[in-house]
């Protein structure tokens, strides 16, 4: 129980239309993430899906019923914020048993709801204190404990970890996989993290300018993107884009090449260049190129590697990891 | 705290420049207090000087609470002050959280009819006011000054709370909304809570003109039964003969009140000022 679908749906505020005809299907127990630029729309979305904004237009439907009539707390749904929003005025445990606590369920059930959580999450010993009292990562770790808590068919994340140091954010997206594993709900999650959207996601849709541009699992919209968009947007570095008329490729459009996908050899190969800078990452070297066949290329080696700036070097890209785009940036089949 | 910032001398310069500061704004006040407790005589010769055997006396004090119903004017000015603050904190609050909260048709142009009040004074309408008081029959009874007072202080309130309250995090209306809490305990519980630093400069603002003001009670009820104190205290102003002691007694009193409200406020004033100052 927790399947979601939007058919066509759009948000204006005011003049400025935000979300522009979105469709999507989520099954239950699936983890989807949207990812997209800043400002895309997909809190928007979510707030939609919530029922904390109306559609200006289409329908959502969770469980194969309309919900535009129903209130957000009567949805099913628990929402985690990426501000955590916590009530500053009760603790942690109140915090947590709020919401059942207005749907009107008996306490001694909403205590033993409220344990299990605090379990899972390890916020047995900060059960008394109150928000003010806890770091982030318990901050956070409390607003996730009061979505688990109301055991709804749909979580729904709006960058849950974006408030978090580097470590904490490590462990806390694999607090989050496991917490999928085992309540096997359906959650839909926005990041804009790269790494948070490809190891968490059973697939993940690509919001732009209040479209969807590419629905897929990671793998699939790493290995076969369907536009230069969504090209660029998945891995990391950026994949390189090169005119097709630069290469003496026939006809026009773009070339795509990941920077994973390049070789570098000092005295051959097809595109010679100058390096400008390198980042030494320990387990990957990154080489800026500026070469004279394909301009500026950015290659990924892995391993450490002694290149400095200004020594001239050849780059060979793999021709079976090659896209090609069409003129409007669609891939070519 | 840094070296550059506590050293010997920038620190006595600043305490001496607040403590200046300080006593010029309590001067006037003190020699008030002080003179309320002295003779007429010793009122005039030494105006300065503190009461001392010789020049001690409650006269004046005696005088207020002889003459006149001053526990009356007291209450009244009391009872006109609390509820006015009261009403103007609750619409106030109520009004601006839908202003900041609610996106509907015309909600700017509303702000700016609801602070239009900030740069009109009310009592440019006093005629108007005064013949709808009569036609309604309520010269003469505190509900008058109540109406009047709520209605003054009401832009003010609202423009202040109206933008604190658009600083109350979005998520966390949110977050109620799906744990089910109704608009009205948002509101009550989540947002009231938020802002009352703002509140309580809200109401430090309403509440002493309020109880100093003079025309409303003058023009709308200066009956007896209804007369706040500063209008009471009037009755000691003679044009010719003046009784010094007992004006000063009156406002001396009159100071009271509003000190006590304005302490139970002034902790959460000082947040209310400084907010968005630190952290
Ligand atoms: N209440 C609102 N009134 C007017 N415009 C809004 C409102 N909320 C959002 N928008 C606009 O809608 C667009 C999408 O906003 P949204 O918050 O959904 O973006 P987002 O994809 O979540 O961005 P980010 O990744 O930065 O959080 C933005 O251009 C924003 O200015
Ligand atoms: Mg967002």
């Amino acid at each position: 129980m927790g399947s979601l679908k939007l058919e066509n749906i759009r948000k204006s505020f005011g003049k400025v239309e935000v979300l522009k005809g979105i469709d999507l299907e989520v099954e239950d127990g699936e983890f989807v993430i949207f990812v997209g630029p800043s400002g895309c729309g997909k809190s928007t979305l979510l707030r939609v899906i919530a029922g904390l904004e109306d559609a200006t237009e289409g329908q959502v439907l969770i469980d194969g019923v309309e919900v535009s009539a129903v209130p957000p707390a009567k949805r099913g749904i628990a929402m985690v914020f990426q501000s955590y929003a916590l009530y500053p005025h009760l603790n942690v445990r109140d915090n947590m048993g709020l919401g059942l606590k207005q749907a009107g369920s008996p306490r001694a059930e909403i205590r033993q709801r409220v344990d299990t959580a605090s379990k899972m999450l390890g916020l047995d010993d900060y059960l008394t204190r109150r928000p003010a009292e806890l770091s982030g990562g318990q901050r956070q770790r409390v607003a996730i404990g009061r979505a688990i808590v109301r055991n709804p068919k749909l979580f729904l994340f709006d960058e849950p970890l974006s408030n978090l140091d580097a470590a904490l954010r490590v462990n806390t997206r694999l607090e989050i996989a496991k917490l999928h594993r085992d309540l096997k709900a359906t959650m839909i999650y926005v990041t804009h993290d790269q790494v948070e959207a490809m190891t968490l996601a059973d697939r993940i849709v690509i919001l732009n300018q209040g479209r969807v541009e590419q629905i897929g699992s990671p793998m699939e919209l790493y290995n076969h993107p369907g536009n230069l968009f969504v090209a660029g947007f998945i891995g990391s570095p950026r994949m390189n884009f090169i005119e097709a008329g630069r290469l003496g490729e026939s006809g026009k459009g773009t070339i795509g090449i990941r920077p994973e996908h390049i070789t570098i050899d000092p005295s051959s190969g097809e595109w010679q260049g100058k390096v400008l800078h390198v980042e030494h990452l320990g387990a990957d070297t990154i080489l800026y190129l500026e070469s004279e066949k394909a301009g500026l290329l950015t290659v990924r080696l892995f391993g450490e590697h002694k290149f400095a700036p200004d020594d001239i070097l050849h780059a060979t890209p793999r021709r079976e990891h090659m896209f090609r785009f069409d003129e409007a940036g669609k891939a070519r089949t | 705290m840094s070296r550059a910032t506590s050293s010997l001398s920038r620190s006595i310069a600043a305490h001496a420049i607040l403590i200046l500061y300080t006593v010029i704004a309590l001067f006037p006040v003190i020699v008030i207090i002080i003179n309320s407790f002295k003779e007429r005589r010793a009122i005039f010769r030494t105006p300065l000087a503190l009461p001392d055997s010789e020049t001690f006396s409650l006269i004046g004090y005696r005088t207020v609470l002889d003459q006149g119903n001053f526990l009356l004017y007291f209450q009244n000015s009391l009872i006109v002050t609390v509820v006015s603050l009261a009403l103007v904190l609750i619409f106030g609050a109520m009004a601006a959280f839908a202003l900041a909260e609610y996106r509907f048709r015309g909600n700017t142009l509303m702000g700016l009819y609801l602070a239009l009040g900030i740069m009109i004074p009310i009592r440019l309408g006093t005629v108007a006011i005064l013949e709808l008081m009569v036609a309604s029959g309520l010269v003469n009874t505190r509900t008058a000054l109540i109406l009047v007072y709520t209605a003054q202080g009401l832009p003010l309130a609202v423009f202040i709370l109206a933008e604190f309250m658009r600083q109350v995090s979005d998520d966390l209306k949110n977050a109620g909304r799906m744990d089910g809490l109704s608009e009205y305990r948002i509101f009550f519980r989540l947002v009231l809570p938020l802002v009352r630093p703002a509140m309580a400069t809200v109401a430090v603002f309403t509440m002493i003109p309020i109880w100093n003001d003079l025309w409303f009670p003058l023009i709308l009820a200066p009956a007896e039964q209804t007369k706040t104190v500063t209008l009471g205290a009037q009755i000691f102003l003679g044009q010719f003969v003046t009784n010094w002691n007992a004006v000063l007694s009156a406002l001396s009193l009159a100071i009271i009140p509003v000190l006590v409200l304005y302490l139970i406020f002034s902790r959460q004033l000082i947040r209310g000022i400084t907010a968005g100052a630190v952290k």
